[in-house]
């Protein structure tokens, strides 16, 4: 079996986020750029997998800015087998929507016919949570979001979900699209010699109007402004003053 | 313009305040029709009829819509979208697994965790784990929109609207629910809980982390936890608070041994009163507490637990 896996380029989870001044988003020139974390635990998932001879070949996808290669040659260090990028937009400012991008991987997946989509569950700069699912509809397919465990069985699969109440687990028909939680597994980090080997592995480059795909937004980002921030509170020197200082406020 | 609003029920059960929060956001769209689907969803229907502001709901009872599978919910929310403009439901893990498959299957984009409704195309959502804040206008016909209902307040009660019986759209048939697992507690529901204590890795262990829990139960609140916590085993993951855990704004949050990450603020920091114990004086919890102490918490919380007596 083949197994897809997207994977997204955006801001590092430990950069410090700038909103600009004049409204119009984040700023992420000259910014650290990385793997979306759940995306690296796809991967992770799938060489798995592949090492427990359920799966063959494991191709990775992203869908952006030309500089995405980046993060494709981080997937193929850490053991995807070929990667695809699919240039859409030119400025880095530019997100490709989850609607769009399940529309670019559906073509791949006609194309490329894997048993099996890995996606991450969210990505860290849009916070959407919605592109394995759009997949999943888009090709008629069974979906197993939030996994926290997956279990291949021949025609179907053993999902166990991170929902509201605990955990939940579904029997999804293969193929079928799963999206990772935090806590499926610890993905592993490149080896120096693994990096050196992956800038041999296949990169094929391809456009988002090869696909015939239109990726334009659906919806128009009208500002980015910060969040309110909070007031600096006071530091108590005691529990006895945070007593009454709880007290005072009437919150206990 | 009418708006379909998916209502949040588990094993029949209405989640009353998750619904009638997304409730007083839908009204600002249109007249509010609620979607009761499962097993069984005829009581949950009858309690979402009473909510204020719900001018009718409509109830599809059938096996395929038990456990809230994705594949069987969409195609029935599908199957009744021609009559709405807007399809909304709360931000739960639900409704995440369930709207952009409608969305998809609609060809229309889904607008998660929208924080205020500006008019019918525009809504804000947090984004970049809460350090930013979009305004959104939607070019699309149809708008699919999950509500993060900790910026909203819970509708009111009104006489009851009317409640209809629909069917179920085809099964595809696509997935089966195996089994959930989940704690029974008689500690209020996290997200809608007045005080939330929550505990992160400096526990340092699942008997200490009770330490928390007996906080809480002190105080008549829920329990939170950081992703620290979680992975190391203290706490289970439906208390996990944050950008991809749960998001919550109670009356009072107390954070004990939790550095303050920026994923964990993302989950908490629009509580009315933040508290936080931390040992180191750096710590950026520090940075969005109304009161913070310095302490260690084996010592401190000891403490605090006797002195609320
Ligand atoms: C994609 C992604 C998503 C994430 N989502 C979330 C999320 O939803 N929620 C979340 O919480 N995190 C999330 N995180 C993780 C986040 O970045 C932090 O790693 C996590 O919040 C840290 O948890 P912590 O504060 O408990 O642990 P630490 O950062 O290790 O902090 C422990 C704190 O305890 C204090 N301490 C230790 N011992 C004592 C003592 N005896 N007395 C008093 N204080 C003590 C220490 O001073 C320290 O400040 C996410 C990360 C990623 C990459
Ligand atoms: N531009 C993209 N390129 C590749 N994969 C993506 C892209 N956008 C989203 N994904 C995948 O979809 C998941 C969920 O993203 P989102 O729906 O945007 O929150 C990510 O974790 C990726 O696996």
């Amino acid at each position: 079996m083949k197994v897809l896996v997207p994977v997204k380029r955006v801001i590092d989870y430990n950069v410090k986020v700038r909103v600009k001044a004049d409204g119009s988003g984040v700023d992420l020139a000259n910014v650290k750029m990385s793997m979306n974390p759940f995306d690296e635990i796809a991967v992770e998932e799938a060489i798995r997998l592949k090492e427990a001879g359920k799966v063959e070949e494991i191709v990775a996808v992203s869908i952006g800015v030309k500089q995405a290669q980046e993060t494709l040659r981080t997937a193929l260090a850490m053991g995807a087998d070929r990667a695809i990028l699919v240039v859409a937009a030119e400025d880095v400012h530019q997100d490709i929507e989850p609607l769009a991008v399940a529309k670019i991987l559906a073509k791949v997946v006609e194309e490329e016919q894997p048993g099996l989509v890995i996606a991450g569950k969210q990505a860290i700069d849009n916070d959407m949570n919605a592109t394995g699912q759009m997949l999943a509809a888009l090709l008629g397919w069974s979906q197993g979001t939030f996994a926290s465990k997956l279990a291949i069985e021949g025609d179907h699969a053993l999902v166990t979900r991170e929902v509201d109440g605990g955990l939940q687990t579904v029997k999804v028909k293969m193929p079928t699209i799963v999206t990772v939680d935090l806590r499926l597994n610890e993905p592993r980090y490149a080896s120096l010699p693994n990096i050196m080997k992956a800038k041999k592995k296949p990169l094929e480059e391809k456009t988002a109007a090869d696909y015939g795909v239109d990726v334009t937004p659906r919806l128009e980002i009208v500002t980015t402004s910060e969040p309110p921030q909070r007031a600096a509170g006071v530091k108590v020197g005691s529990v006895d003053e945070l007593v009454a200082k709880l007290k005072e406020a009437g919150a206990v | 313009m009418a708006v379909l609003l998916l209502a949040e029920v588990t094993d029949g059960e209405l989640a009353l305040d998750a619904t009638a929060k997304t409730v007083t956001a839908a009204a600002e769209l249109g007249e509010v029709t609620v979607l009761c689907c499962g097993t069984s969803a005829a009581a949950a229907g009858d309690a979402a009829a009473k909510i204020e502001g719900v001018a009718k709901v409509l109830v599809a009872e059938n096996e395929s819509l038990g456990h809230r599978l994705a594949e069987s919910t969409a195609a029935l929310i599908v199957s009744l979208a021609d009559d709405y403009e807007h399809i909304v439901a709360p931000a739960t893990t639900d409704a995440k697994n369930v709207l952009p498959r409608v969305a998809a299957l609609l060809d229309v984009m889904v607008i998660s965790d929208v924080s205020a409704v500006v008019d019918g195309d525009t809504f804000e959502r947090p984004v970049y784990a809460g350090n930013a804040v979009q305004t959104v206008k939607s070019k699309d016909v149809k708008k699919v929109v999950s509500i993060r209902t900790s910026t909203f307040d819970a509708a009111g009660e009104q006489g009851a609207a009317p409640v209809e019986t629909v069917n179920a759209a085809e099964d595809p048939g696509l997935s089966e629910w195996v089994e959930d697992k989940v704690a029974e507690s008689d500690r209020p529901e996290l997200t809608s809980a007045g005080v939330v204590v929550s505990g992160g890795r400096g526990l340092g262990s699942e008997e200490d982390f009770e330490l928390i829990e007996k906080l809480a139960d002190k105080l008549g609140g829920a329990v939170g936890a950081s992703r620290a916590a979680v992975d190391s085993g203290y706490a289970p993951n439906d208390w996990q608070v944050g950008q991809t855990g749960k998001v919550v704004a109670p009356d009072l949050y107390i954070a004990v041994g939790i550095s303050g990450a920026i994923q964990h603020l993302a989950g908490m920091k629009d509580s009315k009163i933040i508290v936080a114990i931390n040992k180191d004086e750096e710590a950026p919890i520090f940075q969005v507490a109304d009161y913070g102490l310095v302490a260690d918490l084996f010592t401190a919380l000891p403490e605090l637990i006797e002195k609320l007596d």
